[in-house]
């Protein structure tokens, strides 16, 4: 069908996606009570909600992966094909998740076309290589179709992910925290192309946990919580904060303001101070000082090498000149261990990767660098242990079964509390954390912004490595990197579009 | 489906194009065994002038089919993201079964006398059998191909013990000598065999739909469920052929050495996986060639024919011949430059 003739339908009031009444439960947990949503055709939805509150749920109903419980499907006013004949729901809806379906061990073009190479006979490899390119082209994604998928950027794997859902003739595309992985520059194409593609007739329903995305991409937003379906508006008629208010079930200002701290003395000692640091390839000549309860944030777009810059702090790498010190010590560089004992705290970017051991209780993950303190001679006292995880749990508002659950069952936004529990564990002087609310809902960003702050009034110099501007609004100054070099130092108080325009390197007039 | 024609080519672009060669390294790749085979032709040509001889290098040819054949169905389950232990058992007790099964019982037979004619076919329905009954386990029960395999390996070991009395089979019916013995066009047929398998199995795996499958499951078996492809169906096919030509392999080492040992097969598995990994085979699944794994046999049997011609003792040669695997894993994974987790 061409997209006129879907906007000819869209006019007709047939929703190019529609989900009605649908319930779902898994075992005791209901994960959907019935919900619904329906997506006007040529439209980009916002679909919003906290972790668990059912969005990947319905997300997996939207594409026929899960069969719901009660309720139905429709796609332009059509029933939902059986969920066997996965060609008929290819055609009708995609979704780009946030785990990538690329075969990184094939090309880009086998991934095109994988399981559709050819028909009977042999793959002709030049023939779909050119097809590739084609596909590709009429989309002008740049990107080799020999290449291996696995060679493939974030951005570009997504590019590829999306030309072949819309070479099935699928749409309506379901994109699934397209951004959490994409620096702002990326995120910007996404969105121009994104637009594009709407203005050509396609269909998106976007999830995101960046509320200004929503805004700035969207025209309609769906929120859900609890399993239910709670609102549907346009984006224009809900301000940020009914937003928050209706994905939280309470009003909460904190986020978009910033919690209000006292000054920190200039006589404060200094905590962190990083000297002339240089790395080749990520960074270069990098100064910067954090004093003792000072909060300081330092943001830079994906290239900026601000990461680079945490984990060099961390021990993780090892800076070709330069020195970094750590309440007045200076810890062998390149060594974790050494950053640790000289009283560093640090929350890695990845908590999947390098935070969490998901099969091990929150007991022992939490512990687990004070875990000479609990017992003598390397023993582990299981009760002090105990004891120790369930203070932590109190203190970080921790939502779990107790100590024993396995980390790798919480949510999202609890299993980052451990990481931060964990990195606040040992009482650290200095604590470097990158991205500390990523992937995280809005009441939980609430209380690990809190739980940062309060670390900072009890004496602890913070720096905070994120692209949030949620999480340096409590900041007392942020540091902003560019191509390697600490370009701006702004003080609080600054404004969205000032400190968005020192990252993109563009000087305000 | 049309709507593609309507999108404006967009002035930006998503980042830029990586490699950019026509022929990237990973294709390389699969040909980074040939200098260390001409190396060895080499090596072996200078200690010893026999080594060149049609003779001997039909020799080695012929001794390595069987390896050959066990590599390639290893090769295709790696691929697909699976193990396959089991397969060095699967080279004794399916020729022993199929011969007990048609000798006398004065031979050692289970005393079931079946027609001589059905060896054969008994002998490879043993082998689809015992690779559909890993699947069984390993698919429907989700349990782990490792130790499933592993446990397979004993059992299937044991049961080849039980049913000969730990004897070895001597009574051996023609046809089942056949393949394994006779020679076609001045090659043995067995040569003829393993190769024939090998191209099919290369055209299969590179060239069709459902040979690409094994490699997207081995890749990411969501993304390939996602795209319409049935997982379990195809691991499953594919845990079958391996069984069928691990037990076409114990056919060709009966025919060459006449019997069915016991031990038939026992400790090959090493050899097996070795020859696969130099080969380039990820034991991750969804890396390699069905080529590079065959130069990885090739390698293998050159060294091992170079150690017997230079002399080298038998008490000793099992040490080295162990010792030269592990280096050349070592060199596999500097020139790969990878981890071979």
């Amino acid at each position: 069908m061409t997209s006129h003739e879907q906007i000819a339908r869209s006019a007709a009031g047939a929703p190019a996606a529609e989900a009605r009444d649908v319930s779902k439960r898994y075992g005791a947990t209901v994960a959907l009570h019935s919900a619904g949503i329906a997506v006007r055709a040529g439209e980009t939805h916002a679909l919003v909600g906290r972790n668990g509150a059912g969005k990947s749920t319905l997300v997996s109903i939207l594409t026929g992966l899960q069969r719901p419980d009660g309720g139905e499907i429709r796609f332009d006013g059509a029933p939902a094909p059986a969920l066997a004949d996965r060609d008929a729901w290819r055609q009708r809806v995609a979704c780009v998740y946030q785990k990538s379906t690329i075969i990184p061990t094939l090309t880009v073009a086998e991934n095109l076309f994988l399981n559709r190479q050819s028909g009977r006979g042999l793959i002709d490899w030049r023939g779909l290589r050119r097809r590739a390119a084609d596909l590709l082209a009429g989309y002008g994604v740049d990107i080799d179709p020999a290449a291996l998928a696995g060679s493939l950027t974030v951005e570009q794997r997504q590019l590829v992910e999306i030309a072949r859902a819309l070479s099935f003739g699928a749409r309506f595309i379901i994109l699934d925290e397209p951004t959490a992985q994409l620096d702002a520059a990326a995120i910007d194409r996404l969105f121009d192309r994104m637009r594009e593609l709407q203005s050509a007739g396609v269909t998106f329903l976007f999830i995101s946990h960046h509320l200004q995305e929503v805004y700035e991409v969207c025209q309609r937003v769906t929120v859900l919580r609890d399993a239910r379906h709670i609102l549907t508006e346009p984006v224009e008629a809900l301000s940020r904060d009914e937003l928050v208010a209706a994905m939280t079930g309470e009003t909460g200002r904190a986020l978009a303001e910033g919690v209000a701290r006292p000054p920190v003395p200039a006589t404060a000692p200094v905590v962190l101070d990083v000297r002339g640091l240089r790395l080749a390839g990520h960074y270069d000549g990098v100064d910067l000082t954090v004093r003792a309860g000072e909060m300081v944030g330092l943001i830079g777009s994906g290239s900026s090498g601000k990461v680079a810059l945490a984990e060099t702090i961390a021990g993780l790498r090892r800076a070709d000149a330069g020195t970094v010190t750590i309440a007045g010590t200076t810890p062998k560089p390149g060594q974790v261990p050494a950053a640790l004992a000289a009283g560093l705290g640090y929350l890695p970017q990845d908590r999947h990767r390098e935070g969490l051991v998901p099969l091990l209780s929150v007991a022992e993950n939490a512990t687990m660098p004070i875990a000479d303190r609990l017992g003598p001679a390397g023993i582990i006292a299981p009760a002090r242990q105990r004891t120790t995880a369930e203070r932590m749990i109190r203190a970080y508002d921790i939502k779990t079964d107790g100590p024993h659950q396995p980390v790798g069952d919480l949510s999202g936004g609890n299993a980052q509390k451990v990481v931060l529990a964990r990195a606040l564990a040992n009482d650290p002087r200095a604590l470097v954390m990158v991205s500390p609310t990523a992937g995280v809902d809005v009441r939980s960003k609430a209380s690990l912004l809190g739980a940062i702050g309060a670390a900072a009034a009890g004496g602890t110099g913070v720096l905070v490595v994120s692209d949030e501007l949620d999480d340096l609004r409590s900041c007392d100054r942020v540091l902003v990197m560019f191509h390697g070099e600490v370009i701006r130092d702004v003080p609080r108080g600054w404004t969205d579009a000032e400190l968005v325009s020192a990252v993109e390197g563009v000087e305000q007039p | 489906m049309t709507g593609t024609e309507t999108i404006a080519k967009p002035p930006t672009t998503g980042g830029t194009r990586p490699g950019g060669g026509r022929l990237p390294l990973a294709r390389l790749r699969d040909f980074a065994l040939v200098p260390a085979i001409i190396l060895l032709v080499v090596v072996g040509a200078l200690i010893d002038p026999v080594f060149l001889s049609a003779a001997n290098i039909t020799n080695v040819l012929q001794q390595q089919t069987e390896l050959a054949l066990l590599v390639l169905a290893e090769a295709i389950i790696l691929i697909a993201g699976k193990f396959d232990l089991s397969l060095e058992s699967t080279i004794g007790l399916a020729p022993a079964l199929a011969v007990a099964l048609v000798i006398p019982a004065a031979s050692n037979g289970l005393g079931t006398e079946l027609p001589a004619g059905l060896a054969i076919v008994l002998c490879l329905l043993t082998g689809l059998a015992i690779g559909a009954f890993n699947g069984l386990l390993i698919l429907r029960f989700k349990l782990s191909a490792f130790i499933v395999t592993l446990g397979m390996l004993i059992v299937l070991r044991g049961l080849q013990i039980g049913i000969t009395g730990g004897q070895n089979l001597f009574d051996i019916p023609p046809s089942v000598l056949y393949l394994g013995s006779a020679v076609w066009l001045g090659v043995p047929a067995s040569i003829w065999i393993s190769g024939t398998l090998f191209v099919v199995g290369i055209v299969a795996l590179g060239y069709f739909r459902h040979g690409r499958s094994v490699y997207a499951i081995g890749g990411n078996t969501d993304a390939a469920r996602a795209a319409g492809i049935r997982t379990d169906r195809v691991v499953w096919a594919v845990l079958m052929i391996g069984g069928l030509l691990a037990a076409l392999a114990g056919l060709l080492m009966t025919g060459r050495l006449g019997s069915v040992a016991a031990a038939q097969g026992d400790g090959m598995i090493f050899t097996v996986f070795a020859a696969a990994v130099i080969g380039g085979i990820s034991l991750d699944g969804g890396k390699g060639t069905l080529f590079g794994a065959l130069c990885g046999v090739i390698v293998l049997g050159l060294i091992n024919n170079i150690l017997t011609l230079a002399g080298v003792s038998a008490q000793w040669i099992q040490a080295i011949y162990g010792a030269i695997i592990l280096v050349a894993l070592i060199l596999a994974r500097l020139t790969s430059g990878k981890a071979q987790d």
